[in-house]
């Protein structure tokens, strides 16, 4: 890994712009009929004359496409074209059936948008969208053996783009963005945003330049960076690059415009082989698609459906349920998150802190379990669990009305996360109702004290941090079921009533 | 030289036009298959001279025509039904090797069939077999197919006109009763003024263009080669209309075209352009194309004279626009899905060399031209410039038919020019189609019907341009004049050097 930045970075602002891919959640590929769940489907056989490039076909605009670009576009604020147009990227690769691309160029379907960015510090930064298109993605080469294959079952498969200006100033601000970006996207149910199966892929562009160039309106020399399967990865990425092009200018050197690809396992950027050619894509109008126009009434319509997206859910739950900005960050990144943790407000209700509460349950124990789980980190699995949201409330009501006390409460989530079963006949058939008794609690006392004379001694004699000792004794003799209260009570009149 | 078909009591079944076929077999003279079997003996006869087909498929012609006269059986009266025709050979067939003229292509078997190829199927078709074409529609001779020249048959030793060369003298010699072409920027009306059949290419987006192996996208159109006008009108009856595999297909209802043939031209305004009646031109073409629209206004029609003022500029803009659009059309032939592969042993060496040996000089000639005019650097001056003036000369129209309904011009400067003459001289070729460009240009619609002969008997064009979706009525003026003159009776001699 590297070394965080040093004092003499600070001569060099960082400047990144971001490209993101994202395919969408489309049952149809982009220009014909063909599905796009290839996953795990044997090569070419989710292929059409069309998306196979053979000569004479055409390409026909899935509808549902440009509407999951228009309600992506909506969702970053930004203008919504009245006449958008397709373009032929031009380039060459066996994977690319036609010869050409599909994308947008000039007139892309979304301009102007902006992202209000939150950061772990409490700061929030602006990152202006410059614009969200619509292409086709590409097949796949696979290289083996000296042969060269290709699959075009991912060939036209829709692809959304965005692209934003160059306003990222740290890889904290990249990865916050990123993770924004793919939370809303999953809000909107466009995309699943999975860069790990390359729904989402992000190319960063990354320049440092001086305070003098800056002033000047110049930027360095901007290097591309491909080949990122995680956040993390473009976090690392772009803090080395950020390293390696100081240490360049810092020796005297200068920055080449170039492409790298991410190196995981050595952490490091890695110069790509030049490519055939240099990047003369001679885009121009596609012929075979007349311009779009996207009529103000079916513009609204989609901004009318659109969600509540998470920006406006965390200001919320702060404003009207007393969120801490912590929980309110966890519960709203994802949007089946924080479906459940509202499902769990509801049945729980919204008086006397009980939001907060339930945040901490959530954050806390739930979210434990889940990531405990052997699937990984990925918290849109808490559609899956068996615990609903109204039982974890029914859980957080027993404790509230001491039925059991907050430990135990762990103790019967994990039951509850283990078998789905109410909580209320987790704790009749474990007996692990609390006991408040005091009865129960004057003998479980008299009886440590008793068994216990000569820490009793100690204590008396001054030593008052073992009343935790008695405290835990009594606890343990009780199975945990004591009311913490009552048996604290009780135990510091009995210790000082000698 | 010339034989009145006239002069025969009767005409041979080959020498039907598509209606008068459709009569005979409705009334039982004769069926479909010994129609088709005619037509077949005479491509058998003929075409060794000819050399309009590429390839001609008789026994799915046979089970097509049974297949046509049992449906007659049954009581079915589809528009074509029985009718043998020819298709161009850059309109994919599904089964039926379809090449472009190129070698590039050779062997290709597309899974699909062009939707204009379809319709004509699902009304009845006999498809006799597919037509010779200037590589990738690319040229105005048939000269530049990668297979063999095609021959006037008026005079073997001349050109058929291109690119819809193998189309139009398929029809003009009795081998068909009627074909498809495509016409990008002139490729069907020419080799109809050069073969003295009329030709008609429809307005942009009123045939689906699916299954048309794309030369220029935005320029290129399904058009008919028949023996007369009304024939044209039937065809496009059965091909027009919208598509849902066609976006650029209009939504606008096709009418029933031949209804709009009533002969009747009084009052009609035609305008003749001062642009297209130029030095360098064949004095024989002007002097007829002049007679025909005296022929016009004899018949009620009154004449205007106009001005497409930006017509110079059409030739360059389309050999920019055109080409711009090929290279990218012509990207996908790379060797990895389908076609020639040369077989080269690493990835891109291999889409070079199929490339290389694949596709003819005419066809390299345009890439690179397209490629260039898109390339960083170029495409202000050139590909943007382009567009930018092929709207001024859209505006030229527009502006035109505001006071006509129609504009007269010829169709090719010249008659059918010798085998050989302009092939290595490109832009003298380029020029060939200057007057019929511009409608491309535009996405107007024009026809060309015959209108006399130069001295060496060979057949001379006018070419009849409507406004957008005009198409009834230029149809109804080419009909007209065609009623009041006999040049479409008069039969080429097939003679002359024999290839």
């Amino acid at each position: 890994m590297l070394a965080a930045t040093t004092k003499s970075d600070t001569r060099y602002e960082l400047v990144v712009g971001m490209e993101v891919h994202v395919q969408l959640l489309t049952r149809s590929k982009m220009f014909c009929r063909c599905a796009t769940d290839y996953a795990g489907a044997p090569p070419n056989t989710r292929v059409c004359p069309v998306c196979l490039g053979m000569p004479g076909t055409l390409p026909v605009i899935n509808r549902d496409a440009v509407e999951a670009t228009v309600k992506t576009g909506l969702a970053l604020g930004c203008e919504i074209a009245e006449t958008a147009v397709f373009a032929r990227k031009n380039y060459t690769y066996p994977d690319l059936p036609k010869g050409y691309q599909i994308s947008q160029f000039e007139l892309p379907l979304c301009i102007h948008g902006r992202v209000d960015v939150d950061l772990p510090d409490g700061s929030t930064s602006p990152i202006r969208v410059r614009r969200v298109h619509l292409e086709e993605d590409t097949g796949r080469s696979v290289h083996e053996g000296g042969y060269s294959y290709v699959d075009l079952n991912r060939a036209g498969v829709p692809l959304m783009e965005i692209v934003t200006e160059a306003d990222i100033h740290s890889a904290e601000q990249a990865y916050a963005f990123l993770t924004g970006l793919r939370s809303v996207l999953r809000y909107l149910g466009v995309s699943s945003g999975d860069m790990e199966k390359g729904a989402m892929r992000c190319e960063p562009n990354i320049s440092v330049r001086t305070p003098e160039q800056k002033a000047r309106g110049e930027y360095g020399a901007k290097v591309e960076v491909k080949n990122l399967n995680s956040f993390r990865a473009v976090r690392s990425a772009i803090e080395y690059e950020m390293r390696r092009q100081i240490d360049v200018l810092q020796s005297g050197g200068a920055v080449e415009q170039v492409n790298m690809g991410w190196d995981e396992e050595r952490q490091r950027t890695v110069l790509q082989r030049t490519k055939e050619s240099s990047d003369d894509y001679r885009y121009f109008p596609e012929p075979d698609l007349p311009p779009l126009a996207l009529s103000r009434a079916w513009v609204d319509e989609i901004r009318a459906e659109l969600p509540e997206l998470p920006g406006a859910k965390r200001a919320r739950y702060i404003r009207d349920w007393g969120l801490r900005p912590t929980e309110a960050d966890a519960l709203t990144g994802e949007s089946l998150v924080a479906c459940f943790f509202e499902g769990a407000v509801a049945a729980y209700g919204e008086e006397d802190g009980k939001p907060q509460r339930m945040a901490n349950w959530i954050t806390g124990e739930l979210f434990r379990l889940i990531y405990a789980d052997g699937e990984g980190q990925d918290l849109r699995q808490i559609a899956d669990v068996r615990i609903a949201p109204a039982q974890l409330a029914a859980l957080l009501a027993l404790i509230d009305d001491k039925t059991i006390n907050p430990n135990t409460g762990k103790k019967v989530l994990d039951i509850m996360y283990a078998t789905g079963d109410d909580p209320q006949d987790i704790v009749a058939r474990e007996g692990l109702a609390m006991v408040s008794d005091t009865s129960v609690i004057d003998e479980a006392v008299a009886s440590i004290l008793a068994a216990n004379p000569a820490e009793l001694a100690r204590y008396r004699g001054g030593e008052t941090k073992l009343f935790g000792f008695f405290m835990g004794q009594v606890m343990r003799a009780t199975q945990g079921k004591a009311d913490p209260n009552a048996a604290r009570q009780r135990l510091q009149e009995l210790l000082d009533e000698a | 030289m010339t034989h009145d078909k006239t002069a025969q009591d009767k005409r041979a079944l080959h020498e039907l036009t598509i209606h008068a076929a459709l009569e005979g077999m409705r009334s039982g003279e004769f069926t479909s298959v010994q129609l088709t079997q005619a037509l077949l003996d005479r491509i058998a006869a003929v075409d060794g001279n000819v050399k309009a087909y590429l390839r001609v498929t008789a026994e799915k012609a046979l089970a097509q025509a049974e297949k046509a006269d049992r449906r007659r059986a049954a009581g079915d009266d589809a528009p074509l039904l029985g009718a043998p025709l020819a298709i161009k050979d850059v309109l994919a067939t599904s089964g039926v090797e379809t090449t472009c003229g190129s070698r590039i292509l050779q062997g290709f078997m597309p899974p699909y069939t062009a939707t204009a190829v379809a319709r004509l199927n699902d009304a009845g078709m006999v498809m006799l077999g597919k037509t010779n074409t200037d590589e990738f529609a690319m040229g105005s001779s048939t000269e530049n197919s990668a297979f063999f020249t095609t021959h006037n048959p008026w005079d073997f030793d001349r050109v058929p006109g291109g690119s819809s060369g193998g189309s139009a003298a398929a029809v003009a010699a009795d081998e068909a009763l009627g074909a498809l072409g495509t016409d990008t920027g002139g490729s069907v009306r020419q080799p109809a003024a050069l073969c003295g059949v009329v030709g008609l290419k429809p307005s942009y987006g009123r045939v689906s263009r699916f299954g048309l192996i794309a030369y220029g996208s935005s320029l290129d159109q399904i058009g008919t080669l028949t023996k007369d006008v009304r024939d044209a009108a039937l065809l496009l009856n059965v091909i027009a209309g919208s598509d849902p595999l066609d976006s650029t297909c209009l939504e606008t209802p096709a009418p029933d075209y031949t209804a709009a043939l009533t002969g009747d031209v009084r009052g009609l305004r035609i305008g003749l352009p001062d642009e297209y009646f130029i030095d360098g031109m064949q004095p024989e073409v002007e002097a007829s194309v002049r007679q025909a629209v005296a022929e016009l206004e004899r018949l009620g029609a009154e004449v205007v004279r106009i001005s497409l003022p930006n017509t110079d500029k059409a030739l360059p803009v389309y050999y920019l626009a055109a080409t711009a659009e090929a290279s990218a059309n012509l990207a996908r032939y790379d060797g990895v899905r389908f076609g020639y592969s040369a077989g080269a042993d690493s990835m891109f060496e291999n889409i070079r060399r199929t490339r290389g040996e694949g596709f003819g000089a005419e066809v390299k000639r345009r890439i690179m031209l397209g490629t260039y005019a898109l390339s960083a650097g170029y495409y202000d001056a050139y590909y943007l410039k382009a567009q930018q003036v092929r709207t001024l000369i859209k505006r030229d129209f527009e502006q035109a038919f505001t006071q006509v309904d129609v504009i007269a011009a010829p169709t090719s400067p010249t008659t059918a020019f010798r085998i050989g003459e302009k092939v290595d001289d490109p832009i003298q070729m380029y020029l060939t189609d200057i007057f019929t460009i511009s409608a491309n240009l535009a996405g107007v619609c024009a026809v060309s019907v015959p209108c006399g002969f130069d001295k060496a008997n060979l057949p001379i064009g006018m070419q009849l341009i409507g406004p957008h979706l005009g198409e009834e009525t230029i149809l109804r003026a080419a009909d007209a004049y065609e009623r009041a003159t006999d040049w479409q009776r008069h039969a080429p001699a097939l003679t002359g050097r024999a290839s």
